[in-house]
């Protein structure tokens, strides 16, 4: 957990001997607490004050990597409980499960649907991240066919699921030089588990179905034989139980810093009610997210509110400027002229199709910032907007010269005509939700 | 391995809020703790689903939300009772979307004998929801807040700039009132503050927070709610009001809602996608301390229905 400047200042010498390049000891505090500087300027550190600094660096949640030969995968790392006071770090890690049961074309038709997968919207391209390969057959030669087979489908790094020793070895022998995530170890078989993730430096789920401590006790004789590189599992039954489960793991690593727990962590979605348990897990708290039996239909929705919940707070979404078709445009179609702000964009295109209108719409480079905010940092003058509107030859497009603009904005109207010659700029309605009587009474 | 759980204990709490008359009420909000957390607080009332119902044919809605209702979108007052007797619903929300003079415009009188009607077809509380454009919603509004008086219902929504004729309404006839915000923080208190300033009861205000649909927004209602659900548990008694939040009408306009499987073979079903497009929207907001969703879809009701007692389940 990072420190404040008083309390780095409290273990300073307070000698205010100036050696660290600062005027005072508090001085320097306040800038290592920036992170402007290195705490060890101070040449008369203590070793007590040292080790304190030390483990403050260390992230309360470790990060890991899964790897196939060619992808790697990301997860961990968070500092906050709650998206607004920073934002979540690594999306949580989606990953579609096959089983060596299952027959070849069952596999092959998923897998080609998980690689098939791949929707661009608001600039990022929605996808699966993983594929988690199951042993039921209790056979290594069966898990190492579909295993090898996988492989040669796709390339996405792989999470290898059986809590025999045998198997995982079995699977590691398929992947040469890859980091799949093994899953998992459990009370009985940790220790072998363990000194094979070691080998291979492969990351390694910490499977406990019988409460936290029950969990942390785990983790706690893993990391003390020396491996590190560990995702924890709770194995929560219900979802009330999930929620408590994850948001306490979390809890125990950010607000009381205890590094047993301070781990990313994974939940497998099976059985009843799975489509609120992935709902639950995406919103809050599990780094990796292993679906079972994911329907066709969950697709998309899922993916998008990993989108929404992991998006940077401070970061809006954006859209590629540029001219977009709402519905199906023709030459005499309005014009319709917004920021490249995702929001305003998805609102906009919505409520003009709701209307029951076509319409070309111009989304301007305005960073992501919204229409009044843009127009406030001087991103959205009628200069501006009117030479983007040049550049991307909207005038190839339409037969006719009118441009709405958002009503927020009339003010920029007389400088767009100047811009555009021979155009004629009408002034929308300040929000959205009222542009369909607007076009009723405007637009013919 | 003894641990020394990270529980919080806040200093704030939820009012609880209740909506309909003797014997056929309803109580919504009360916690003490942060949404479903029962292992660290004490979860008071149930969130509540209220059907949403038109006084016009929806006929925009897409096909795949008109269809479990049959034949009686057309006539309110069967819908209403469709929604009670066939799909549960614990209270109904009247949407007069049909008085907005770009609609129908239909006249208040007229909406007051709907809402007579509805309010005599069930028993479930009320939820009446103005065409949002102030003249006209303060005048149907009045006029139907007056009709219901003693029924203890939800009238949706005062804003900043058009509070004072709808909170007078809710004062003069023992209604609930709706203060709707634009997803932010600070109006949602000044809002409140400017209600609680005309000696309006706190117990009887709901928080619109603005909702935004999965894909559309849905994250910054999210961040708005928590923001709003932390600060209220840490004792501002401005913004411990429950939340209500319309789901169905935000959900069922999107793209992703509409695009056939022909068109998008790999979206999946379009009904089932729908669904869980409703579903997903209402759950994610239910994490975020929804007390009150008016939706659609009988089977996104379902789902969330079960997601609801599920979490009511310590285990």
């Amino acid at each position: 957990m990072a420190l404040s400047g008083i309390q780095i200042f409290k273990l300073l010498p307070n000698t205010n001997c100036k050696k660290c390049g600062f005027a005072t000891c508090l001085a320097f505090a306040m800038r290592v607490a920036a992170k402007n500087v290195e705490a060890e300027a101070c040449p008369d550190l203590s070793d007590e004050a040292k080790e304190v600094l030390g483990a403050a660096s260390v992230p309360p949640i470790s990060q890991l990597e899964i790897k196939s030969g060619t992808e790697k995968v990301k997860v961990g790392e968070e500092l906050v409980m709650f998206r607004h006071e920073k934002k979540f770090f690594n999306k949580a890690a989606y990953a579609v499960c096959v089983k060596d049961t299952e027959d070849i074309s069952a596999v092959t038709e998923k897998i080609n649907l998980v690689k098939a997968f791949n929707y661009e919207r608001a600039g990022e391209v929605l996808k699966f991240d993983l594929i988690a390969v199951k042993c039921e057959s209790g056979k290594p030669e069966v898990f190492r066919e579909v295993l090898k087979f996988v492989r040669e489908t796709v390339s996405f790094p792989i999470i290898l699921m059986s809590a025999e020793p045998e198997i995982i070895r079995a699977g590691l022998d398929v992947l040469t030089g890859e980091k799949p995530l093994i899953f998992s170890a459990n009370n009985y078989n940790w220790e072998e588990m363990t000194v094979i993730a070691k080998t291979a430096g492969a990351p390694l789920v910490l499977t406990c179905e019988n409460g936290l401590e029950s969990l942390a006790e785990l983790a706690d004789k893993v990391k003390k034989s020396g491996y590190e590189n560990i995702v924890l599992d709770p194995a929560s039954a219900s979802p009330a139980k999930m929620l408590e489960d994850y948001t306490l793991i979390r809890r125990f690593a950010l607000e009381k810093s205890f590094k047993t727990l301070g781990h990313p962590t994974i939940s497998y979605i099976k059985n009843d009610n799975s489509f609120i348990k992935s709902v639950i897990s995406t919103c809050k708290y599990a780094s990796i997210i292993v679906f079972d039996d994911l329907k066709d239909w969950e697709r998309l929705p899922l993916l998008t509110l990993r989108q929404n919940i992991f998006t940077d707070p401070q970061k809006p979404l954006q859209v590629d400027p540029g001219i977009y078709s709402v519905g199906e445009p023709d030459e005499n179609s309005p014009v319709f002229v917004t920021t490249n702000f995702s929001l305003t964009y998805f609102i906009l295109s919505t409520e003009i199709e709701g209307a029951g209108y076509s319409g070309h719409l111009v989304a301007t480079d305005a960073e992501g910032l919204s229409v009044l905010t843009a127009w406030s940092a001087g991103k959205f003058s009628g200069e501006i907007v009117g030479k983007f509107m040049q550049r991307i030859d909207i005038a190839s497009r339409v037969s006719h010269k009118n441009v709405i603009i958002p009503g927020y904005v009339a003010v920029i109207s007389g400088e767009l005509e100047d811009s555009l010659p021979g155009w004629k700029v009408m002034v929308g309605p300040p929000e959205a939700s009222d542009l369909s009587s607007y076009l009723k009474e405007f637009w013919n | 391995m003894q641990l020394s759980k990270p529980l919080k204990n806040w200093s704030g709490k939820i009012r609880s809020v209740t909506i309909g008359m003797n014997g056929n009420s309803i109580q919504a909000g009360g916690d003490d703790t942060l949404p479903f957390h029962h292992f660290e607080g004490t979860l008071a009332h149930k969130p509540v689903i209220a059907f949403e119902v038109q006084d016009v044919f929806p006929e925009k809605w897409p096909e795949t939300v008109k269809t479990p209702w049959k034949d009686c979108l057309k006539d309110p007052v069967e819908w209403a009772k469709t929604a009670v007797e066939e799909f549960q619903a614990e209270m109904i929300c009247i949407n007069l979307i049909g008085t907005h003079p770009d609609r129908e415009n239909i006249s208040a009188e007229e909406s007051v004998e709907l809402v007579k009607n509805i309010s005599s077809a069930v028993k479930v509380p009320l939820i009446i929801k103005g065409p949002g454009l102030s003249e006209k919603q303060n005048d149907v509004l009045n006029k139907c807040g007056a009709a219901l008086s003693g029924k203890g219902c939800i009238l949706s929504s005062a804003e900043t700039d058009d509070y004072k004729t709808i909170t007078a309404t809710c004062q003069a006839y023992g209604h609930t009132l709706v203060a709707e915000s634009p997803i932010d923080v600070n109006i949602a208190k000044q809002l409140n503050i400017l209600v609680s300033d005309m000696e309006f009861p706190m117990d009887k205000v709901l928080i619109d927070p603005m909702t935004g649909s999965l894909g559309y927004g849905l994250e910054y209602t999210y961040s708005v709610m928590e923001r709003i659900r932390l600060q209220a548990l840490a004792g501002d008694s401005m913004l411990q009001m429950p939340f209500i939040c319309y789901v169905g009408q935000e959900t069922w306009r999107v793209k992703e809602v509409k695009v056939t499987e022909t068109e998008q073979p790999l979206w999946g079903d379009i009904e089932k996608r729908g669904i869980d497009w409703e579903a997903a929207t209402a759950i994610t907001v239910l994490l975020a301390g929804a007390n009150i969703l008016v939706m659609r879809h009988p089977d996104a009701v379902n789902k969330v229905r079960k997601c609801i007692n599920e979490f009511r389940k310590r285990n």
